[in-house]
C-alpha cells in the first residue's frame, strides 16, 4: 500500500513526515510525496487507524490518499480534499468523478480529450480499450490504465546522500603519531561500523588535520578495491603519516570514508591465485615508502616513438588481451643513458668505444638508424642509432644525439 | 623490412611456438628460451646468472610472459632500473600484470621490497634483477637473506627468480641456470645470440644450447 500527501508549497514538511513512517519515499512533484506504508499495519493496525496517525504527524491541512499503487494515491490526493482510502478493486469508482486534467499527459492528448468531450476519469476509463489503442497509441493505453487506478509502477526513491565523516576537536594538541593513530582508530572503527550497517565499503580515505598556527595537513588515499577492514585502513593511514607526517601539533581531525558498493568476486578453483587487495595495498604502501611512490606500479607504453617512453599505472588484470609468446632479444636500458666516447672510421662506423660501463674495440656493428620526433614541442629528440658488439663487453645499442653531438650507450642487449 | 622478413614475421605471429617446429629443419632447429622457462620450479628459489649479453634478461622476460599469460600477477624488483617495457611487451609480457619496483641502484631497498612481496603472497613470479649491480655489492648480501626469501615462498605457487652476474645464492637455490654467450650472429643486422645454459638441478648439471633472436 502507498500513501500520498499533497499540500501546495510544503514539500520539505511532507517529506519529513513521510520519513517518519517509511524509508521508501518518492518526491513526486513540488507539492506531492508518496511513501510505502506496507509495514505500518503491524504498528498501527488497519488503514482507518493509520490515516489519523499520518494526519496528526503532518500537522497542517494536507490531502491524504491511500491506495494499492502510487499513481492512484497521487490522483486521489490531488483531486479529493481530506483523507481518502481507495480499497483494492474500487479505485476506478472513486477516481471516476475527478477532472481529467489531473491525469497529465501530452498537450496533444489533452486537446484530443477536449475535442472528444471527455472531462473526467470515469468517462475516459469507460471508453473501449481497443479503440483508445487504435486512436491514441501507447500513451492512450497507459493513460486509460491510470484513469482506472490500475498503475503498477515502482516508487522513484529519493536517495539521501550518505556521508561517512567523523570530526574531532582536541582539547590539547597532539604532537606524536601514536596518540593520533589511537584517535584515528576509534574514528575508523566507528565509520566502518556505519558502512557495514548500510552494506557499503570504502574506496577512498580523506583525512584533514587541523594544525596549530592555522595550518592544515591533508591526505587522500585511493584504494584499488573497496575495503571495510578497519585494521587495513588504519595501517594505510599509519604508513601515509609515517611517510608524510604533519608539520605541527594536531588540533582537529576530520576523517571521511567515501562509500561504494562492496566488491563481489567469486574465486574459481582453477583460477590463478592473485594477491589479496587489502594485503597488497599495505605492501605497496610500504614499498612506496622505500622506493618512492613514482617508482612503484605497472608500466604502460605511451603512444610515441620516443625511445624508452613509459608511464606508471595501476596493477590490473589484462582481460581479453592475448599476446603471443615471442622469445626476443631483450634490451637492458640504462637510465640515464651512459655517456660514451666513440671513435669512428671515415665512413662514420664506430670502431672503438669507451664509457663508464666499460669499453673496447667494436667487433661488428649495424646502423645507423635515424630517428627523431617531438619537434613540435620543447622536448625534441633526434638520434642516430647503432647496434655494436664490443669486444669483452657484449652487444649494446648506442646513439649519437644529433642536437648535442654527443654519444650515449642506450642499453645492452641481453 | 624485406618481403621475406615480413612474411616470416607474419607467420611467426600467427603460429606462435609452432612456427619453429613447422618451418625449421631438424638440423637448424634449436631450443628456445620458453622451453627452459617452463622448467622453473614453483615455491623455490631459481638463480639465473650470466654476464652481460648472455640472454639472461631474455630468459627473465620469457618467464614474465609465461606467468602473465596465465593471468598471474608478477613482481619485478629492478635494482638498477634497467627494465625496458617496450622489449618486454614485444616478448609477450602483459605489462599491466607486472608490478615494477624501480629501486634506482639501492640494493638494500630491493631486498627489503622483495621480502615484503614474497611475504604478501599471491604473486606467480617474484623476480629480483641484480643483473647490473656491481658484483662486489651483490656479494655483500648475506646468505641468510636468500634463505629467508626461499623460506617465504616455500609451499606456495610463487616462482622466486634472481638474476645476477655471478652465482650468489648457491646453497639456497633449487635451480641454477648459468648462461654464457657463444657467439653473436650478424646477418647485415643483429640477428641472434647463441647461448649455452648450464642447468643445475638436484646435483645434476646439464648443458643446453639456445638461440635468442632479435
Amino acid at each position: 500500500m502507498f500513501a500520498c500527501l499533497h499540500a501546495p508549497g510544503n514539500l520539505p514538511l511532507l517529506v519529513e513526515c513521510a520519513g517518519y513512517f517509511s524509508p521508501l519515499i518518492e518526491e513526486t512533484s513540488p507539492d506531492t510525496t508518496v511513501f510505502d506504508i506496507r509495514g505500518l499495519r503491524w504498528i498501527y493496525g488497519t488503514l482507518e487507524q493509520i490515516v489519523p496517525e499520518i494526519q496528526r504527524r503532518v500537522g497542517i491541512p494536507a490531502s491524504l490518499a491511500i491506495a494499492s499503487n502510487p499513481d492512484a494515491a497521487v490522483h486521489a490526493a490531488r483531486g479529493i480534499h481530506g483523507a481518502t482510502i481507495l480499497p483494492q478493486g474500487q479505485e476506478a469508482a472513486i477516481l471516476a468523478p475527478l477532472p481529467l486534467y489531473l491525469l497529465g499527459g501530452s498537450s496533444e492528448f489533452a486537446r484530443t480529450m477536449d475535442l472528444w468531450g471527455i472531462y473526467t476519469f470515469g468517462e475516459f476509463a469507460g471508453l473501449p480499450p481497443l479503440g483508445v489503442a487504435a486512436r491514441l497509441g501507447e500513451e492512450g493505453v497507459y493513460m486509460q490504465q491510470l484513469a482506472r487506478g490500475a498503475g503498477n509502477r515502482q516508487l522513484r526513491l529519493c536517495v539521501d546522500p550518505q556521508v561517512f565523516r567523523e570530526e574531532k576537536e582536541l582539547e590539547d594538541p597532539v604532537d606524536l603519531l601514536e596518540p593520533l593513530l589511537f584517535l584515528l582508530s576509534q574514528m575508523i572503527n566507528e565509520l566502518c561500523k556505519r558502512l557495514y550497517i548500510y552494506a557499503l565499503s570504502a574506496n577512498e580515505i580523506r583525512l584533514r588535520l587541523g594544525l596549530e598556527r592555522a595550518l592544515s595537513h591533508t591526505a587522500r588515499l585511493s584504494l584499488p578495491a573497496p575495503m571495510l577492514d578497519s585494521k587495513v585502513l588504519l595501517k594505510l593511514l599509519q604508513l601515509e603519516l609515517n611517510d608524510r607526517p604533519p608539520q605541527a601539533p594536531v588540533e582537529k581531525i576530520r576523517l571521511e570514508l567515501m562509500p561504494v558498493k562492496p566488491r563481489a568476486t567469486q574465486h574459481g578453483l582453477f583460477l590463478p591465485s592473485s594477491p589479496e587487495p587489502e594485503k597488497l595495498e599495505i605492501t605497496l604502501a610500504r614499498i612506496r615508502g622505500l622506493a618512492g611512490a613514482a617508482n612503484v606500479g605497472a608500466a604502460e607504453l605511451m603512444d610515441t616513438h620516443r625511445p624508452g617512453a613509459f608511464r606508471m599505472g595501476p596493477l590490473t588484470t589484462a582481460k581479453g588481451v592475448i599476446l603471443p609468446l615471442r622469445p626476443k632479444l631483450a634490451l637492458r636500458r640504462f637510465r640515464p643513458p651512459c655517456h660514451a666516447q666513440v671513435w669512428r672510421t671515415d665512413h662514420g662506423k664506430p670502431v672503438r668505444i669507451f664509457s663508464s660501463k666499460g669499453g673496447g674495440r667494436v667487433v661488428a656493428c649495424a646502423g645507423p638508424w635515424r630517428t627523431s620526433g617531438d619537434w613540435w614541442t620543447g622536448e625534441v629528440w633526434c638520434h642516430q642509432e647503432w647496434d655494436v658488439e664490443i669486444q669483452g663487453m657484449g652487444v649494446s645499442r648506442i646513439y649519437q644525439d644529433d642536437l648535442q653531438g654527443q654519444w650515449f650507450i642506450e642499453g645492452s642487449y641481453d | 623490412m624485406g618481403t621475406a622478413a615480413l612474411l616470416r614475421e607474419r607467420l611467426q605471429t600467427t603460429l606462435g611456438s609452432r612456427f619453429e617446429a613447422t618451418f625449421l629443419t631438424r638440423k637448424t632447429a634449436r631450443e628456445t628460451l620458453p622451453s627452459l622457462a617452463g622448467e622453473i620450479p614453483r615455491g623455490a628459489l631459481t638463480e639465473i646468472a650470466g654476464p652481460a649479453s648472455s640472454g639472461r634478461t631474455s630468459l627473465l622476460y620469457s618467464l614474465l610472459a609465461a606467468a602473465s599469460a596465465e593471468q598471474e600477477f608478477c613482481a619485478l624488483l629492478d635494482a638498477e632500473d634497467t627494465f625496458d617495457p617496450e622489449s618486454a611487451a614485444a616478448a609477450g609480457v602483459r605489462l599491466s600484470q607486472v608490478l615494477w619496483v624501480r629501486c634506482g641502484g639501492n640494493v638494500e631497498h630491493t631486498i627489503k621490497a622483495s621480502d615484503l612481496l614474497a611475504q604478501a603472497g599471491g604473486f606467480g613470479l617474484v623476480a629480483i634483477d641484480l643483473g647490473d649491480t656491481p658484483v662486489n655489492i651483490s656479494r655483500r648480501i648475506p646468505l641468510v637473506t636468500w634463505f629467508r626469501l626461499r623460506h617465504a615462498v616455500e609451499n606456495t605457487r610463487t616462482v622466486l627468480a634472481v638474476l645476477t652476474q655471478q652465482v650468489l645464492t648457491h646453497p639456497c637455490s633449487a635451480l641454477k641456470i648459468e648462461l654464457s654467450r657463444n657467439r653473436v650472429l650478424w646477418r647485415g643486422l643483429l640477428d641472434s645470440f647463441e647461448v649455452t645454459a648450464k642447468r643445475s638441478w638436484n646435483h645434476q648439471t646439464q648443458e643446453r644450447r639456445f638461440t635468442v633472436s632479435v
